[in-house]
């Protein structure tokens, strides 16, 4: 009898489980009303900004003979829909896998030989917010690509590894204590479904890239470089992690 | 890169409130910070802002406000003002540095 209400209770677990609402929160869903008013209204929403010095350049030719970024792709609405919600992705010409903003300078470099954007640049930001824009509202759907797989399961043991001074991982904050506060803020989960995003308190444009660093230097590690193939890792994984969520880029952040 | 994004309707009834709202990239360097080397970052602000209301006939300053160091960067502003009649609103902000921006909007009310 006890086996069989044994039984039982774990049918209703394991459905409760199949049936439980999605637990996982976004950075948008732990703001304050305001600020999520502000995130929806593009009026409001600094990001936007960033987003009209990308709509320019995607226009724009990078010098004569070379084709502007509107001139292979056409319309950005139409070609550019759902691709950063894919990203990053496995690069066949440099064997690895690339975020969307190595993407842009890759394209750059081979298509309309004009030199790299630098990292945090007005204009990569802007580029990417443009592109990111256009998987608005739509899930984040990291590719099936078994290549990746290494990488993925890199960045996982990367998230979990304890690190700096402080000896702390990532999963410690944003899986175990994700809710609870840290100084005044709430820690959120961790999941990259608004960038590059508008943070307050920087006053500009942010790639997810400037986010890990700024934490990994919170917990008085060595930060990796910008484009390092750990960070794209941490990246891979964490959009496994945030695979479905939908994607409310250009987001705006406390 | 300049740039500014305002959201106003583009047509309204005569008589009807309209909300403007204003957006523009400017970075609002207080003057007192100290940047990466220690050095005190030298100010650079928008001062004033400015919305100027040209029906055809009067060109009337509808709103202004003047920015201060407390003022975010990017800073937005929004207001209210009564549609009277078919015309442009220009929109001045002036800074620091000669800092001049000027953008136009027309509005068509009937």
């Amino acid at each position: 009898m006890r086996a069989a209400a044994g039984a039982l209770a774990a049918l209703w677990f394991a459905s409760a489980a199949w049936a439980a609402p999605d637990a996982r929160r976004s950075g948008f869903d732990d703001m304050t009303p305001a600020l999520q008013s502000m995130q929806r209204d593009d009026a409001q929403n600094p990001a936007m900004l960033g987003v009209a010095d990308g709509a320019a350049l995607w226009q724009q030719a990078p010098g004569a003979n070379r084709p502007s970024c509107a001139a292979c792709h056409g319309d950005a609405s139409v070609a550019m829909r759902g691709v950063a919600a894919r990203y990053p992705a496995f690069d066949a010409a440099s064997k690895r896998p690339i975020t969307l903003g190595q993407r842009i300078n890759a394209c750059r470099a081979s298509h309309q030989h004009a030199a790299p954007f630098a990292p945090e640049s007005d204009a990569l930001l802007g580029l990417e917010s443009f592109v990111a824009l256009q998987s608005r509202g739509l899930p984040i759907a990291p590719p099936a690509d078994a290549r990746l797989q290494p990488y993925r399961v890199r960045g996982e043991q990367l998230f979990k590894r304890r690190m700096g001074q402080l000896d702390l991982s990532c999963a410690q904050c944003h899986d175990e204590r994700a809710g609870q506060r840290l100084g005044g803020a709430t820690i959120p989960q961790a999941h990259p479904t608004g960038y590059p995003i508008y943070r307050l308190e920087w006053q500009g444009l942010a790639s997810l890239q400037r986010r890990l660093r700024s934490c990994i230097g919170g917990v008085r590690a060595e930060p990796y470089a910008f484009d390092a193939p750990e960070l794209v890792e941490l990246e891979l994984y964490l959009t496994q992690r945030a695979a479905g969520m939908r994607v409310d880029a250009p987001a705006v952040r406390p | 890169m300049a740039r500014a994004l305002i959201t106003c309707p583009k047509t309204a009834q005569r008589g009807e409130i309209i909300e403007i709202r204003t957006l523009i990239a400017h970075p609002m360097e207080t003057g007192y910070r100290a940047g990466p080397d220690g050095a005190i970052l030298p100010r650079n602000l928008i001062r004033h802002l400015s919305c100027r209301y040209f029906d055809g006939h009067d060109d009337v300053e509808v709103f202004s406000a003047e920015l201060f160091p407390a003022v975010a960067a990017n800073p937005f502003i929004s207001f209210f003002t009564t549609a009277t009649a078919s015309g442009t609103l220009r929109f001045s902000w002036s800074g620091d540095n000669g800092f001049a921006q000027t953008e136009r909007v027309t509005l068509t009310v009937t």
